[in-house]
């Protein structure tokens, strides 16, 4: 399956079982449009996280189709998954910051992992550190940071390679409100600059934030579709729908 | 403010680090491997030495009781051979000498033979090609003719069981390389994978971010050639040591077979290789197995 000429992620008739427990996502089908943003819901155990692995490649899907960037992931030979991933950027639910690396070299290591110069990396990792307000902690380890800057770095590793696609896991869950707020206005300014934004949570407050997201929501595997996100392409300046 | 490319091993996963033991391991095996091709490569030069030495060799014995008919018959054996066109050299092993050699078995043997035991008049012959047994039982029929009393034995045969021997302890020299060498390998795997599993979070991240199983890899060889060549070298250092040691004592035995097994330039090449060669396979370990495992996750 070859995703349509405009969709960036195709989902078709997608489930996914550990082992030979039950699906833990049944008959998944969505198409994600280039520029949009996205939010993922669902109660805890829904299957988010579950699909966001999905999404970054972090696992097969038992059945079905899921195609990326206009190639089929699924039957991709496993030495050209590293490029798929490369167009990928991941907020992780818990951070996964290198722990030995200072914050700086945290958001180099994509750059640094495409075979970037350290001349070529500089700049622009100041400048995303100085993005997410984190310009005063560049040489400072993840231990020494505090939540809200942990999950800034993260941010600033997963966004610093210019990704096509941001899958971000409860990005805000171990944050104060203000700070909740403050990364939700980091994802928009990216997703402004074109990068598909998904962002997984369960925090519904946050959804009121951006008016203009696309909401899919887990219940149980299966995804419903509030806003119509699925069925009708968004229709959004710059997106080139 | 240090700024580390993507291939510093030290900066992307420092705790991939095969340290602890790992080293110290390395440099046994090492140790032992250097050991036992030493003395692989000094038993063969001994073999070698004394089958040159000793390939064209004949003893001719004749054992006649009453002096006068003995010296008669070895004169005669010795003008036999001297006139062989196949003979290099020929030479009557004097009295003296003979009772030198004997001495420590029989003990002083006085001045004339009526105070000892009758000793067999010897001669030492060199052909000029290998003794085959063709030639021996030409030379023995022809020799019986004109010395009824001679007795041809090749050197060689005398001394096939000390080469069989040798040839054994060559062969179990190879065996105990071949076994540390499968051990390092063993070693190498356990700590690839032990460090694999310590790093598996960041892996993971480097894995989702975009790395090849190549670079994840490398990270890891790095860290394991740096491991096998600082305990490559520590046992290089052990095993000559114990080599330069034992070589003494050997040396210090004066027996002419010994002497034989010295090390020459191609064979301390050959054990100077050898550290050399164990960073190769232990790269290589790590790499099929941190591969191995990679493949396992998607």
């Amino acid at each position: 399956m070859a995703g349509s000429d405009s969709s960036i992620v195709q989902f078709a008739n997608v489930g996914l079982r550990y082992g030979t427990d039950r699906e833990v996502l049944s008959d998944i089908s969505f198409t994600l449009y280039p520029g949009s943003f996205y939010f993922l819901t669902g109660a805890s155990g829904a299957g988010k996280t579950s699909m966001l692995k999905l999404l970054y490649l972090a696992q097969r899907p038992s059945r079905g189709m899921i195609s990326m960037f206009g190639e089929d992931v699924i039957t991709l030979p496993r030495k050209a998954l590293p490029d798929v991933r490369r167009r990928i950027g991941v907020v992780f639910q818990d951070f996964r910051l290198v722990p030995h690396l200072s914050a700086f070299d945290n958001v180099a290591l994509p750059l640094r992992i495409t075979g970037m110069s350290e001349s070529q990396i500089q700049k622009p990792v100041a400048d995303m550190l100085e993005w997410v307000g984190l310009e005063h902690r560049m040489e400072a380890r993840p231990e020494t940071l505090s939540g809200g800057e942990q999950q800034r770095v993260a941010i600033a590793r997963a966004v610093i390679a210019r990704p096509e696609v941001l899958v971000a896991d409860e990005p805000t869950g171990n944050v104060d409100p203000e700070m909740a707020v403050k990364l939700l206005r980091l994802f928009e300014a990216l997703n402004r600059l074109g990068t598909t934004v998904v962002v997984a949570t369960h925090d519904v407050h946050l959804l009121r934030k951006v008016p203009d997201s696309l909401i899919m929501r887990l219940d149980k595997g299966r995804l419903s579709d509030p806003t119509g996100a699925l069925k009708y392409p968004p229709k959004r300046e710059g997106n080139g729908r | 403010m240090s700024r580390a490319a993507f291939g510093d091993s030290a900066r992307i996963l420092q705790q991939a680090r095969i340290a602890g033991p790992m080293p110290w391991v390395i440099a046994i095996m090492i140790a032992l491997t250097v050991m036992a091709a030493s003395a692989g490569l000094a038993l063969k030069n001994v073999a070698d030495n004394a089958r040159d030495e000793i390939s064209g060799g004949i003893t001719v014995q004749i054992v006649e009781g009453a002096p006068a008919e003995r010296d008669r018959q070895a004169e005669r054996a010795v003008s036999y051979f001297s006139n062989r066109d196949d003979v290099a050299s020929v030479r009557r092993v004097p009295d003296d000498e003979l009772a030198e050699l004997l001495e420590p078995w029989l003990g002083e043997m006085g001045a004339s033979e009526e105070d000892g035991v009758p000793i067999p008049a010897l001669v030492d012959v060199r052909l000029s090609g290998p003794v085959t047994s063709a030639r021996l039982s030409e030379m023995r029929s022809e020799l019986l003719a004109q010395a009824p009393a001679a007795r041809l034995d090749a050197q060689a045969s005398w001394l096939g069981p000390v080469f069989d021997a040798i040839r054994s302890l060559q062969f179990l020299a190879i065996g105990l390389i071949v076994l540390l060498t499968l051990t390092s390998a063993a070693a190498v795997w356990l700590a690839a994978r032990s460090a694999l599993g310590s790093n598996r979070d960041t892996i993971e991240v480097i894995h989702h971010l975009g790395g090849s199983d190549g670079q994840i890899a490398g990270i890891f060889q790095r860290s394991v050639a740096w491991d096998a060549a600082l305990g490559g070298a520590a046992g290089l250092l052990l095993g000559l040591a114990a080599v330069f040691v034992l070589g003494q004592q050997f040396a210090g035995l004066g027996s002419g077979l010994v002497a034989g097994g010295g090390l020459g330039p191609v064979d301390w090449i050959i054990i100077g290789a050898i550290p050399v060669i164990g960073i190769v396979l232990a790269v290589i370990t790590a790499r099929f197995t941190v591969i191995a495992a990679l493949r396992r996750m998607l």
